[in-house]
């Protein structure tokens, strides 16, 4: 049974609705992630998981009880902030014994879960000091901290890791993954870094505009997205996609020079067995586009061809290539030592067994 | 856990009200205040309204009256000498302040050394009480034993400053006392002001040649105009509301020269037992605070960002 | 640059700054001079006093006019200098201070923490609360103290300036919650604090600084008052600048110009201290009152 239920979910502020019908189901333990742009509805869906907005319209269950009209510190939930939120005048200590002291939790016991807790995230050396005195990290480790002593049901994430240098937020990402592996307790988690989404997430809300997009596990979510909109956001850098004629089982790209590219789809040509019109977008990640050295030799359906190359940029361990496509910018990913310069032609490998295809009318996926 | 959260869940009829009550609480803490500021600043402008169109005398007497008070009111050559001195006081106040204030402030800025001892110097009169600053100028300006006499001592025997009693120069012996005691008000306000414009501005300036005059008259002092704006408001407010140091100094006289209509209201009221008088003079110098404030007070709480 | 040129412009650039110090210091004694006089003025005899010279230190130093006024002077009709009306102001401010910070604080906190449809009104309603001229409601409160039995005490003084302070406190606490965090409002929600736990355990300790600013705003605007004590206190409970000016006004018998000074030093000395010891809060004060946010 689903542990937590989010039931056909609206919310309006005023005239404009900001959530239009959520439906999610989450499984006990499982690690939900919210994940859109700005303005999407995420943190307003968030809240209304905490209690801390009311829901127009739908229900929430928590563990099979009804919680929409339970207070905050009613529903068994923690939650960790973008900012921390950590009390200024109270001690390290103090911060994370405040919601036991609010449940009145003898003080005993309160210090028992504090020291417990603070040895699991490795800041027992921090207990006394205020928040002034701590980096970004401790911070957040302490925000962590406070929401842990709860042993909640649920833990709510409101992107906790924004305001974290790129250093540190890969470290904390790994801090978040193994704490989740070793209590396995239900997490939802709002981010608009789709990099954290796919690294943590047992399952992916992507949203857009108070809508779901698609809901599916993070290899759902990357190798068949739904629509254009969550292949776009996905994935860094974003799935090439380009707009081309379909014709016996493959598909007609002009390329720079004025040609033709034929590219024969596959595998996906199946897909387009009901399809009744011309065109399609193909949807390609970078990473399905490379050199024909590493390419990859048992993919069933890689075709070749030589393109005229833009720009070149080189990123270490990753070469990434830019050329043009049905008069659209395509970007490969080949070797770090793949013998490519602007201006000149090179070969292209192009992996048709991870093409998707999307109507160019809904931008929705075909098959 | 579940039976936590089911237990938790059942709502209880006690849990409903204490709900409930929890969240009327905020408006509940608010009332107390919102009450008192309805009855006794609202409530109480309404009922000065309504004794300035009574026939009050030495006690509130509620027979309509109409205008009546208005009329005698002016009618008195009392009202007409607290306007004119009204008038001559708050342009003098006012602007001489804004002057005095901004030179301060512009001097001050020029990276003084002695900038911190000097600050205090100017702003210490703010912190005396209007009855203090009275007693003391009306000291310091005492025909015969105060700066008169100074000056005499001082070789200058043909210096007269009587002005204290005398009827047509009293009322600047309260704007040399009010201006002692606010400049160094506006003079902070200034400098906030000068030392919140960003520096880039002024660097651009030099480099294309401002001297330092154009610098300050064409782009250092417009920026100023909320530091104005506030200064203006706040003053005309107290200037309006002058009392103290008029009783203080010279006790609205030499006979009734320095008649502001802040003690013209209150001799009205209370020692000439007209009431209704009284209360109309209070009820002008409302209108004319509102007639500064209001639009003033608009104007900010609009502003984007506030408010939501 | 010819070394002539240069040293004229070092020369003018030296003589503006002579020209600005100096301007500074001589307004520095101009706003020093009254000062001056009074504290010289009440440490002479009045012998001395009617010598006439006003500037001058005192020959013979004398503590005779601040005990005279302290203890002996007359005011009104009773001789017992000011001590009696310098602890009414005392009374009457402690409570009054108090009082006015605190309605502020919660005021504040729900103005901003806990907002309702309409909130912008409400303060704006009790902010135009500040402006008002007393005169406009010196009648209605003498009848309403007459009524309740404290006209002329000093808890209807009290009554009075808590509520007139009651917007300038609001103002400032709002002010001052406006930008503190709403994230630590939802943290503590999520905790488990209801309004007032929230209120005594994580907003009021922050607030140092503007509890600061607020009591030595209510304090100073409090005890320099006039208007309000010479309207509702006339008489034994008057404050202390009610009574200096009964005592520096009465036309009777030799006007003892020292006394006069001493009085007025001991009714300036608790703002005048206040002022030195804490004049960063001070004008942060004045500057939150006059330019809003």
């Amino acid at each position: 049974m689903p542990f937590l239920e989010i039931k056909n979910v609206r919310k309006h502020f005023a005239n404009v609705d900001v959530l239009k019908g959520i439906d999610i189901a989450v499984e006990p333990g499982a690690f939900l992630v919210l994940v859109g742009p700005s303005g999407c509805g995420k943190s307003t869906l968030l809240n209304l998981i905490a209690g801390l907005d009311a829901i127009s319209e739908g229900e929430i269950h928590i563990n099979g009880a009804r919680v929409n009209d339970l207070h905050p510190s009613k529903r068994d939930i923690a939650m960790v902030f973008q900012s921390y939120a950590l009390y200024p005048n109270m001690t390290v200590a103090q911060n994370m014994a405040f919601g036991l002291e609010m449940r009145g939790v003898p003080k005993a016991e309160r210090d028992r879960l504090v020291a417990e807790v603070a040895k699991t995230l490795q800041i027992t050396h921090l207990l006394q000091r205020k928040p002034s005195q701590l980096s970004g990290g401790q911070r957040q480790r302490v925000a962590m901290g406070r929401a842990l002593v709860r042993q909640p049901q649920v833990f709510l994430f409101d992107e906790p890791l924004s305001n974290l240098d790129a250093k540190l937020r890969v470290e904390m990402r790994t801090e978040i993954k193994r704490l989740h592996q070793a209590m396995k307790t239900t997490m939802v988690y709002v981010t608009h870094d789709q990099i954290e989404a796919m690294t943590l997430a047992t399952q992916i809300a992507v949203m857009n505009a108070g809508e779901i997009q698609q809901l599916g596990t993070p290899q759902e979510i990357y190798n068949r997205p739904a629509n254009t909109f969550v292949a776009g956001f996905m994935g860094s850098p974003s799935m090439n996609m380009v707009t081309a004629a379909v014709e016996d089982g493959a598909v007609n790209l002009p390329t720079a020079q004025g040609q033709s590219l034929r590219l024969p789809l596959g595998p996906a040509a199946r897909s387009l067995a009901g399809y009744g019109k011309r065109e399609v977008i193909l949807g390609l990640r970078p990473e399905a586009i490379t050199d024909p050295n590493g390419a990859d030799r048992s993919g069933n359906a890689v075709a070749r061809a030589d393109c005229l190359v833009e720009v070149v940029e080189p990123a270490g361990s990753d070469t990434f290539v830019v050329t043009r496509l049905a008069d659209k910018e395509v970007i490969a990913r080949m070797r770090a030592d793949a013998d490519v310069r602007p201006g000149q032609l090179a070969p292209f490998a192009f992996a048709m067994d991870k093409a998707v295809l999307f109507d160019p009318e809904t931008g929705k996926r075909i098959g | 856990m579940t039976t936590t959260v089911a237990t938790s869940r059942i709502p209880r009829r006690g849990d409903r009200a204490m709900g409930w009550l929890q969240g009327q609480l905020p408006k509940l803490v608010l009332s107390p205040s919102l009450a008192v500021i309805a009855v006794f600043v609202y409530g109480f402008i309404g009922w000065t309204i309504v004794l300035s169109f009574s026939k009050s005398k030495i006690l509130p007497l509620y027979q309509f009256a109409g205008f009546d008070a208005y009329d005698r009111m002016w009618r008195q050559p009392n009202w007409y000498v607290a306007l004119e001195n009204l008038g001559i006081y708050g342009t003098l106040y006012i602007g001489l302040c804004i002057a005095l204030g901004l030179l301060l402030a512009i001097l001050l800025d020029q990276r003084i050394r002695i900038e911190g001892g000097l600050r205090p110097i100017y702003l210490y009169p703010m912190a005396l009480s209007f009855i203090v600053t009275g007693t003391a100028w009306k000291w310091f300006l005492n025909p015969g034993l105060g700066i008169e006499k100074v000056m005499h001592d001082w070789g200058w025997s043909s210096f007269t400053f009587d002005w204290l009693i005398n009827p047509d120069m009293a009322i600047y012996t309260i704007v040399i006392a009010a201006i002692w005691q606010s400049s160094g008000f506006v003079m902070a306000m200034f400098l906030a002001g000068l030392r919140g414009i960003d520096n880039e501005l002024v660097r651009a300036a030099q480099i294309d040649g401002a001297s330092a005059f154009n610098l300050y008259r064409r782009i250092i002092i417009p920026q100023l105009r909320p530091a104005f704006l506030s200064a203006v408001i706040v003053l005309a407010h107290m200037a309006i509301k002058s009392y103290d140091l008029v009783i203080a100094l010279t006790g609205g006289g030499p006979g009734n020269a320095t008649e502001l209509p802040a003690t013209f209201m209150y001799s009205y009221t209370f020692t000439r037992n007209q009431m209704a008088v009284g209360a109309a003079s209070a009820v002008i110098m409302l209108m004319t605070i509102m007639a500064i404030i209001v639009p003033y007070l608009y104007s900010e709480l609009r502003e984007p960002g506030h408010g939501r | 640059m010819a070394a002539s040129v240069q040293a004229a412009q070092i020369g003018t650039a030296r003589f503006w700054r002579v020209l600005i110090y100096t301007t500074l210091i001589v307004f520095a004694v101009m706003y020093l001079l009254p000062l001056w006089v009074m504290v010289v003025t009440s440490f002479k005899t009045l012998d001395e006093v009617h010598e006439g010279h006003m500037l001058a230190l005192p020959e013979h130093f004398t503590t005779e006019a601040w005990s005279s006024a302290w203890g002996t002077a007359c005011i009104g009709l009773t001789c017992e200098g000011i001590s009696g009306y310098f602890l009414n102001s005392i009374k009457m401010v402690v409570p009054a201070v108090a009082i006015s910070t605190l309605a502020g604080a919660l005021n504040g906190y729900v103005l901003t923490k806990w907002r309702f449809p309409g909130h912008k009104w409400i303060f704006a309603l009790m902010l135009f609360g500040c402006f008002i001229p007393f005169q406009v409601v010196l009648v209605p409160m003498a009848q309403v103290l007459g009524k309740l039995g404290i006209a002329n005490s000093t808890t209807g003084l009290v009554f009075v300036h808590v509520c007139y302070g009651l917007g300038f406190t609001t103002l400032f606490f709002r002010n001052y919650y406006e930008a503190f965090p709403n994230e630590l409002m939802r943290a503590a929600m999520i905790d488990g604090a209801g309004f007032f736990r929230i209120f005594w355990r994580i907003l009021l300790p922050s607030s140092g600084p503007i509890i600061v600013v607020t009591v030595i705003f209510q304090f100073t605007n409090i005890w320099n008052d006039f208007l309000f004590g010479a309207s509702f206190a006339a008489g034994g409970s008057a404050p202390m600048t009610v009574a200096l000016n009964n005592l520096v006004s009465s036309s009777t018998g030799v006007k003892e110009y020292n006394v006069h000074m001493a009085a007025a030093m001991i009714a300036a000395l608790p703002t005048l201290f206040v002022y030195v010891v804490a004049g960063r809060f001070f004008v942060r004060g004045l500057m939150a009152g006059a330019v809003k946010g």
